[in-house]
């Protein structure tokens, strides 16, 4: 009997380990770049497009590789789901435009929540080409 | 020791997202990549919450970190968010790979702020 991935014990402690190694590694840049008192929420902003790009690499290169063997899987969802999941953040993006919006920067929220999606795209598209290249 | 609660609730925030994402995409098997929108907006709304008692209730630093940057953050994502609607774009649907974008953030704020304003009220 197979069941689905996310209801696979081991599958589901191979995201969670990804998922610790990206969180860490998250605290880490915030921690280094330290929060900004006033104003533009740097680390989240890095974090995340930073990741949106890694992730576009990744699951285009796996995608290229053809029919998904047993590594593979373990790749996109420890790698994938797990660490890049775990490193960008869409809650901190959200509480960050509350906070913004709360202290009356609306326009900063504003240009914050447009610029990452922005760049979170455009970053995730350079990704998915250099992915493609990865594999002849 | 903060460092490790954060990792551990992290990893428990990213697999609760693939048990979620998993329930929610044997449900649903439309275009539009709704499970990772059920996954960001619960977590929005779950920081909001956390950042309400922290400012309203006294709910502790450590504890608002470890529950907000730790288990929220490897909960929701932003980069799958980002790749699915780089698949729709590559599929052509630009409305739908608009509504994804521009929505995520506009319910993922409300949801923020919705959890901050109930802890204060």
């Amino acid at each position: 009997m197979t069941r689905p991935p996310h209801l696979d014990p081991r599958l589901v402690a191979v995201v969670a380990l990804g998922g610790a190694v990206g969180t860490t590694a998250r605290w880490a840049v915030s921690e280094w770049l330290g929060t900004s008192a006033a104003g533009w929420p740097t680390a989240t902003f890095v974090v995340n497009v930073l990741g949106s790009f890694l992730l576009g690499v990744l699951l285009e290169a796996l995608l290229r590789h053809g029919q998904e063997s047993r590594r593979g899987r373990l790749v996109r969802l420890g790698a994938g789901t797990g660490v890049l999941g775990g490193f960008t953040t869409f809650s901190s993006l959200a509480l960050e435009m509350e906070r913004l919006i709360a202290a009356d920067q609306v326009a900063l929220s504003a240009a914050y929540g447009t610029l990452s999606v922005v760049l979170g795209l455009l970053a995730c598209l350079a990704g998915v080409a250099l992915g493609s290249r990865r594999v002849r | 020791m903060t460092v490790l609660l954060i990792a551990v609730f992290g990893g428990i925030g990213a697999a609760s997202r693939f048990v979620v994402d998993g329930s929610v995409r044997t449900r649903w098997s439309r275009v539009f990549p709704l499970a990772t929108l059920v996954v960001n907006v619960t977590g929005s709304f779950l920081i909001g919450l956390l950042n309400g008692a922290h400012l309203y209730h006294g709910l502790g630093s450590t504890w608002l970190v470890v529950a907000a940057t730790g288990f929220c953050g490897g909960y929701t994502t932003f980069s799958t968010a980002m790749v699915e609607t780089v698949r729709l774009i590559q599929a052509g649907e630009l409305r739908r790979a608009t509504a994804n974008a521009v929505g995520s953030v506009l319910l993922c704020l409300g949801a923020a702020a919705l959890g901050v304003a109930l802890m204060a009220a």
